[in-house]
């Protein structure tokens, strides 16, 4: 291989890497398909790209930036709150109402930065879960303002671009839940293809090594933990709007635990990895949630120790594995 | 880096100090290292080699001392400040990024040295030429045919290479290396070698080593460390007929 | 006001020692092999049903259910250690977490299978039910007896890591494992023991503890958060650290219960929270 082509296929590397597969496009087609197949499942469709948003949202962090949080629920409810707070007290524009959740999630974000990447190991993973629970506590006790135990109520959203209705059937809802899943999603896919994602990536790889190569890591973190924290509260904000109504489980230590099961299942570092899990685990509840919910927690439970010990890289990481090796046969 | 010309020796250390406790680690420690040098530092484990390369780099802070590269003074800058500043190091146990390739790490680090790394809205095939440049790095260094190999399944001879080759990418002006040979099996320390001799010669080099192949190859100087303090320092004749040395390494006997 | 003062002056000592009790063997475990175990809250809850079952369906004495409890969990430890943990001991972080979550998933599920839903009841022998006077104060037998069984083990505790050679390979392990095994340490075999140790501990906190705050299935998960916090408050590996947060945390949780019961656990939660962010290793913990 003279040096030209060589180089040439230095840069082909990353072009590739960043180019779009015809896979994705024939999944996101997909996603139009419960419009037309299943639309009595539309209301489940919407959950499932909330879901795959905080799950996406978490994945920024943890799958790309190798940050541990098992309290990230915080940002997901912040984020519904605010949205419903802010319908509740006479703006009902959708749009408007998703950009001020977000941006309300990320000052929290941003707060809780500086002290999130200064700690590892056993205090990482207590502060975040810590943090949860105080906003779980403190949203349960100031009942005057969130409705406590029993949910914000009276959320009202105006039409969307003062057209559309927000129906009963879902469809309006999934179509905004949806959108806003790409929209997002685009967004996460050009941070990870861009020299900031490299650098996540090394930091996740090796800290060490990234600071020594003069990488200021701490900042890079804070960043990407300020936009994770905007995505997942606007994950919040949609299922604040789209069901007119939240729960104060959207806070919850079971909701960290949910998202992070999710994004583990699916694939943690593959952006997809997370809709995957979230599309997984949200149909197959719905068609177990007939049956005794112990059982369901059980097979989750099982399902995690299978996975952690046998398919480490989720789904899509075994997944990734069998076409290395099925390559590796076929060259051989 | 700098526009300022350089002056001064490339990189000088005064006084500096550093206990664990009751255990003095560093003790009083005066080093100067002129632009181009190529000087060893060599001495019995746990003399405090790794230490001082610590308290170099800033990751270790000293109890007392100054350090000034060209003149000037970086003892107070964190680590990723001083490599901004051109003093860089590799580690003695590879210190690598397992799951991205040697391309990926290389291309990494010469983004953050062009301030392109906080970049996140455009993608990395815009950046020619620093992918141009990691090739080039990475060809110098004999790498350039695993290049899309991830980092964990290089030989080990070839993720010690890239250990200097991430270094290199940073464009340093003092370059700190940490026992590079180090369980390099004989075959393939040519290729090493080779790496070490091609170092730029306006690059200055503090290399820690117990290799003494390696040692009285390349170093110009030789400064011997024990227990914390610097013994003594000369040119590979003397320090390899120094009565004090020989007691250190060989207890007294000498041996052929 | 003078009631809730001597409430607390009981019933938070109570519930100190026995986070105390619960807590130690995940404090010592996480400080020598860094595995997070959240689990722990399992075995914990192992030992109170295993004191139920015995107690109810074959009768023992409350006493004699003690020990079974420790021993229950202590074994089951063991095999979750060979077959499970010993797997992941060089695995992140979030891979050690994912698993024990499972298993705690996996627990709550099968005990609310065998044993229901709701909360068992205590069998308490009629010696230590009531109260007793003391200087006219009625304090209750149960909570002196936890104060002072939980005092015994720990004195057992400190003097077992101060005087055995056991002990002494403990804490060598705890500091510096990589050194321990230099010395020639079989740390890998001292962490079963002390893995068994700790959660054999939980398991017998877990049986005393159904009279002080109850058990049902969903004990694991509920605990887990306390424990956690405890062990991070007090910092990894430390005894003493261990017993001076959880002394802190059951006073203060108690005391807020009585005085100012509208703000709930916030003030707990809050305190770790900005504890850790001034000391991220905890009271008595290594600086990573």
């Amino acid at each position: 291989m003279t040096d030209v082509t060589a180089a040439a296929g230095a840069h082909g590397y990353f072009q590739a890497q960043a180019r779009w597969r015809w896979l994705e496009i024939v999944f996101w087609l997909a996603t139009l398909l419960p419009f037309v197949l299943t639309p009595s499942y539309l209301v489940l469709a919407s959950q499932i790209a909330i879901t795959a948003l905080f799950a996406l949202a978490l994945d920024l962090i943890l799958g790309y930036a190798g940050l541990i949080s098992l309290g990230h629920a915080a940002f997901f409810g912040f984020g519904a709150y605010t949205a419903g707070l802010i319908s509740k007290w006479g703006w009902g524009e959708p749009l408007s109402g998703l950009l001020l959740a977000g941006i309300a999630a990320a000052l929290l974000g941003y707060a809780t930065s500086f002290i999130i990447v200064r700690v590892s190991h056993l205090a990482l993973i207590m502060i975040t879960l810590g943090l949860c629970l105080l906003l779980h506590e403190a949203a349960n006790r100031a009942g005057w303002l969130t409705g406590g135990d029993d949910g914000l109520q009276g959320v009202t959203m105006w039409r969307l671009f003062g057209r559309f209705e927000w129906d009963l059937y879902g469809y309006t809802a999934y179509a905004y839940s949806l959108a806003v899943l790409f929209v997002l999603f685009l967004l996460a896919r050009r941070i990870i293809h861009s020299p900031f994602g490299l650098t996540l990536r090394g930091i996740r790889e090796n800290a060490g090594r990234m600071q020594a190569v003069g990488a200021p890591t701490r900042r890079r973190l804070r960043v990407i933990y300020t936009i994770s924290a905007a995505v997942a509260g606007v994950a919040g904000g949609v299922l604040a709007q789209t069901t007119q109504f939240v729960a104060l489980e959207t806070l919850s230590f079971q909701r960290s635990a949910e998202v992070l099961v999710i994004l583990v299942l699916g694939g943690a570092g593959r952006l997809y990895g997370a809709i995957i899990g979230a599309v997984i685990f949200l149909i197959a509840r719905d068609q177990f949630s007939g049956i005794n919910p112990q059982f369901w927690y059980f097979w989750i439970g099982l399902l995690l120790v299978v996975v952690v010990t046998l398919l480490p890289n989720g789904i899509l990481g075994g997944l990734a594995q069998l076409l290395a090796q099925q390559r590796r046969k076929k060259s051989s | 880096m700098n526009a300022v010309p350089a002056s001064g020796p490339a990189l000088r250390a005064r006084g500096l100090s550093k206990n664990f406790g009751s255990l003095a680690v560093a003790r009083n420690i005066n080093l100067e290292l002129p632009q181009g040098a190529r000087y060893a530092l060599i001495g019995p484990n746990g003399a405090g080699k790794t230490t001082l390369i610590n308290l170099l780099t800033g990751t270790l802070q000293p109890a007392a001392g100054q350090i000034f590269i060209y003149d000037q003074e970086i003892t107070a800058l964190k680590p990723d400040a001083r490599v901004k500043r051109g003093l860089v190091r590799t580690f003695q146990i590879n210190t690598l990024f397992p799951n991205l390739t040697p391309l990926e790490a290389v291309a990494l680090v010469i983004c953050e040295r062009r301030g392109d790394a906080p970049v996140w809205w455009r993608p990395l095939p815009h950046y020619r030429a620093a992918i141009d440049q990691a090739f080039d790095l990475l060809s110098k260094l004999m790498l350039d045919n695993v290049c899309h190999v991830p980092t964990r399944e290089l030989a080990y001879g070839q993720q010690r290479l890239l250990e200097i080759a991430l270094a290199l990418a940073t464009e340093p002006r003092v370059l700190l290396l940490d026992e590079p040979a180090a369980g390099v099996p004989r075959e393939e320390s040519g290729k090493l070698f080779n790496a070490i001799s091609a170092l730029p010669s306006d690059i200055t080099v503090l290399f820690i080593e117990h290799d003494m192949d390696i040692v009285f190859r390349f170093a110009t100087r030789i400064i011997v460390m024990v227990a914390g303090a610097i013994l003594l320092e000369g040119s590979p004749e003397e320090v390899a007929n120094n009565p004090q040395v020989r007691e250190v390494y060989l207890g007294g006997k000498q041996h052929g | 006001m003078l009631a809730h003062f001597l409430g607390v002056l009981i019933d938070g000592p109570a519930y100190g020692m026995l986070l105390f009790l619960l807590s130690v063997g995940l404090s010592v475990t996480l400080g020598m092999m860094n595995f997070v175990n959240l689990a722990h809250g399992s075995f914990a809850m192992l030992g109170g049903y295993v004191s139920v079952s015995l107690a109810q369906g074959a009768n023992w004495p409350f006493f004699a259910t003690l020990p079974a409890a420790f021993v229950a969990s202590a074994l089951v430890s063991v095999l979750f250690e060979r077959v499970l943990y010993r797997r992941l001991y060089r695995a992140t972080d979030l891979d050690q977490c994912l698993l024990t979550i499972g298993i705690v998933f996996m627990s709550v599920a099968a005990a609310a299978y065998f044993f229901g839903t709701m909360q068992q009841p205590a069998n308490v022998p009629l010696g230590l039910r009531g109260y007793v006077t003391f200087l006219g104060i009625d304090i209750g037998r149960y909570r002196l007896f936890l104060i002072v069984i939980a005092l015994i083990i720990t004195v057992g505790l400190v003097a077992g890591l101060e005087y055995t050679r056991f002990g002494a390979k403990v804490r060598a392990a705890v500091d510096n494992q990589r050194m321990a095994r230099g010395l020639g340490i079989n740390v890998d075999g001292l962490f079963g023991i002390t893995f068994a140790l700790g959660s054999g501990l939980a398991g017998l906190g877990g049986a005393l503890a159904i009279d002080m705050v109850g058990l049902d299935p969903n004990f694991a998960l509920k605990f887990l958060v306390f424990f956690l916090i405890v062990v991070a408050v007090g910092g990894l590996g430390s005894i003493g650290g261990t017993l001076a947060a959880a002394m802190l945390l059951g006073i203060s949780d108690t005391a807020s219960k009585y005085y100012v019961p509208e703000l709930g656990a916030f003030v707990l939660y809050a305190v770790m929270v900005g504890l850790l962010m001034w000391r991220p290793q905890g009271l008595f913990g290594k600086r990573q």
